[in-house]
């Protein structure tokens, strides 16, 4: 048996000889090759055609009394430099740091020296050496806060108040979807699919409408997806890996939970989406912090809160502790966007993390769908078409309350 | 009458003389000035740039940026380039300060019948100008310059105008005046287009005497004229003019990112803010002839604004009775006027165009009014208010 398997082998010699080479001498080549490519700067290819392509994206707006700083990146393939700025159809005088042009992906900080009035809209424009026009828009010019200690408890209680407490209130209904008929469970589910699908598609919209309007040095609506892809397949791993760890006890009604945890884990990474798009409105003075627009914020998630519990409807004694750490998972994200959103005003950053929403959100319609099914198995029958559509109805509803 | 002279140079270099003897006397003012602590943010320094002679060269180049660093505006200042950048003159091969004073006769000569015959060669290339520090513009020019040079006649004389067109593309040049259709330098009619490497001559009488311009007529027009091709062309009366400080300004402008709607960076005489680093200096109660022009493309209008003064205007140039006494008029393009007015005080005066969005896009500068023991009196038409004489 042993001298056999050893006959079947095509050599005993080269079994023995080492097969990094193999791997190792590919990659030598290629890297030779491109290297020798580029040394000779393209041979045969000549020159590009045509001016040079100048592009810059504005990545951050800071206004201080008097001045008003921008973040440039250069998102073309050619180096720019910024020679004057005029801001209002006036020339400005301004600081460079660090000077001279701003190379491929590179990053400029640019100090402008201009006495802005609140509330007034304006139109920076970047002058280049070549002539060429770079322009960017303050919506509305507001002195930029300070990132202080004031600052962050602002954030932190403003993600408290439309995330933790409206999720929290929301899991109130557990006991009501607990005691009611299986089948009523079912309708609840399916309000929830309903709920979660608006909010995917809500995701999607919003992370496209953003990616055609940033520069997308780092890519555009391609981080949507790219989110989302990183996402859902996260949650499907992180889904088989609780499986696998309570397949033992799942028996029971335990599912209930697990599928409780995975609805709390997509709708945090929602939220921290929302938090995001709060915290960068309110950095750019863009967000009135009224109380409308926080119990606007309250009712649309309180609903979050309902899908959250419907799981667990069989679970006749889920621990305070447990419902405790679901609303904390669902509602604590919009606490870390509020503070991402308004401290880093990075367009590509708010596109991949909307993505990484919708793709979460897509993951947990896909965990939930087998609890919709009636006892024959169907998805789609009157009560649950009729439960998707009043989900979808809330929350359409609902987030008329919360234009950001 | 006019000298009839064959060195093209001598009106030139009478000017260089004069800007010199300015320049000096200019130069003890600044000196005078530097000792004094500046009073206001949006004094500017004194012009030594101009006063010194150092037309562009490294040196004063640097010395000058330091200079201006503390000179103009700035946040409520008012407009201003990037501080402490300056245009380099010397690649531009012009600098606005000596173009102010530099009038082009030509090359005259006598003819049998008694009349003066002025010759000239305008070169057409394309040629990459900076009009704001650190800004470059694909232009195409006459001589090298934008404005082309100032060309300048007594009423009557006969006038030759070479064209040479050196640019990639055809040109022609179209002036304004009295003349056959054959000379009007328009496509289609007479030498009709100059395409490249060719070259053509222009010929016909000074008539009428005023301010007129002259700009190439090949489409597309817009372009042909936004791009650079225009110049003062001045025909003054027989009997001449009175002696004055003359002054040639080209109000223009330049759409740096050709998308034809309006310009990124306005002037006189091709670099915006020029005059606010480098003023002009004129002589307390010297006479003072502005020859201005308004070639501005893309825009419908320009205007003309003197602080803490009031000139005699004469629209075109071509009565030498003022219709009007003001401080501020309006040009549409190609609409130009003659000037003149004195300055009776000591100090910095700003100008600009009180089309206020330009005058912060570039077009604004200072007449910088120095005294001097042996300063001229201007001729009482210039300094009198109207009925006072």
């Amino acid at each position: 048996m042993e001298a056999g398997t050893r006959a079947e082998r095509p050599s005993g010699a080269a079994r023995e000889r080492p097969r990094w080479p193999l791997l190792v001498v590919p990659l030598a080549l290629i890297g030779a090759a491109i290297a020798i490519f580029a040394a000779l700067g393209g041979p045969g290819l000549g020159e590009r055609q045509g001016p040079p392509v100048e592009e810059l994206a504005v990545e951050r707006t800071v206004l201080r009394p008097g001045e008003i700083e921008l973040s440039v990146r250069n998102t073309g393939p050619d180096a720019v430099e910024v020679s004057q700025v005029s801001v209002a159809d006036t020339f400005v005088n301004f600081s460079a740091d660090p000077g001279g042009e701003i190379g491929r992906l590179g990053e400029q900080q640019l100090t402008l020296d201009y006495p802005w009035q609140e509330g007034s809209p304006y139109n920076v424009s970047l002058l280049t050496s070549s002539g060429a026009t770079i322009e960017h828009e303050i919506e509305v010019a507001v002195e930029t806060p300070e990132a202080d200690l004031g600052f962050f408890g602002l954030m932190a209680l403003l993600g408290t108040y439309v995330g933790v407490i409206p999720v929290g209130l929301g899991m109130l209904f557990l006991p009501f979807v607990s005691r009611v008929p299986p089948s009523w469970v079912r309708v609840v589910l399916a309000a929830t699919v309903g709920l979660l699908a608006f909010l995917a598609i809500d995701g999607y919209l919003e992370g496209t409408e953003l990616g055609q309007e940033s520069g997308g040095a780092f890519g555009g609506v391609e981080l949507l997806f790219l989110g989302a892809g990183l996402a859902y397949l996260a949650l499907a791993g992180l889904d088989a890996y609780l499986r696998s760890r309570r397949s033992e006890a799942d028996a029971a009604g335990v599912g209930g939970w697990r599928l409780a945890l995975m609805i709390a884990v997509g709708i945090g990474l929602h939220n921290l989406g929302e938090g995001l798009a709060i915290g960068s409105a309110y950095a750019v003075g863009a967000l009135a912090l009224g109380a409308f627009l926080v119990i606007g914020f309250a009712i649309h998630n309180t609903t979050e809160g309902i899908a959250i519990v419907a799981p667990l409807a069989a679970d006749k004694r889920p621990s305070l502790v447990k419902l405790g750490v679901l609303g904390v998972i669902a509602g604590a994200p919009a606490i870390l966007g509020a503070f991402l959103g308004a401290s880093v005003t990075n367009p590509e950053l708010s596109i991949f993390l909307l993505g990484i929403g919708v793709g979460a959100i897509i993951q947990v319609i896909v965990q939930i769908w087998p609890s919709v099914r009636d006892e024959h198995g169907r998805g789609l029958y009157p009560a649950s078409v009729a439960g998707i559509i009043v989900g979808g109805a809330l929350l359409y509803a609902t987030s008329l309350l919360i234009t950001v | 009458m006019a000298k009839p002279t064959t060195d093209p140079r001598l009106p030139e270099r009478e000017r260089r003389k004069g800007v010199s003897r300015r320049g000096l006397l200019a130069g003890g003012a600044a000196t005078g000035a530097a000792a004094v602590p500046l009073l206001h943010g949006l004094v500017p320094h004194a012009g030594v740039h101009a006063a010194l002679g150092e037309g562009g060269s490294p040196d004063g180049a640097a010395s000058h940026g330091e200079a201006s660093k503390a000179a103009h505006g700035g946040g409520n200042n008012g407009p201003s380039f990037r501080q402490g950048a300056t245009v380099d003159h010397a690649a531009n091969g012009f600098n606005p300060t000596e173009m102010l004073r530099d009038f082009d006769w030509g090359k005259t000569r006598r003819l049998a019948s008694g009349r003066v015959l002025r010759e000239w060669t305008l070169t057409a290339t394309d040629k990459e100008i900076e009009v704001a520090p650190g800004v470059h513009y694909p232009a195409w020019v006459y001589n090298g310059r934008v404005p082309g040079p100032t060309l300048r006649a007594h009423e009557g004389d006969r006038l030759r105008i070479r064209l040479v067109n050196s640019s990639e593309h055809p040109h022609t040049i179209h002036f304004h005046g009295i003349h056959p259709a054959q000379m009007d330098g328009v496509p289609g009619i007479g030498a009709g287009l100059i395409e490249t490497g060719e070259a053509t001559t222009y010929e016909f009488d000074a008539e009428p005497f005023g301010l007129h311009l002259y700009h190439c007529h090949a489409g597309p027009l817009a372009e042909h004229i936004a791009r650079g091709l225009y110049g003062a062309f001045i025909v003054d009366p027989k009997e001449g003019r009175s002696e004055a400080d003359e002054l040639m300004m080209m109000m223009n402008g330049f759409n740096t990112n050709f998308d034809a709607e309006g310009n990124q960076v306005y002037a006189v005489n091709t670099v915006g803010f020029h005059y606010v680093n480098e003023p002009i200096q004129v002589r307390r109660d010297d006479a003072v002839r502005i020859y201005l022009l308004n070639l501005l493309e893309f825009d419908p209008i320009n205007s003309f604004h003197t602080h803490a003064n009031f000139f005699n205007y004469f629209p075109t140039g071509t009565r030498l009775e003022p219709t009007e006494f003001t401080d501020t008029v309006m040009l549409g393009q190609a609409q130009r006027g003659v000037l003149e007015m004195c300055f009776r005080y000591p100090g910095h005066y700003m100008f600009h165009a009180h089309k206020t969005e330009f005058t912060e896009l570039g077009w604004m500068g200072f007449f910088e009014v120095g005294g001097s023991a042996e300063q001229r009196s201007a001729p009482a038409a210039f300094c009198d208010l109207p009925g006072a004489a």
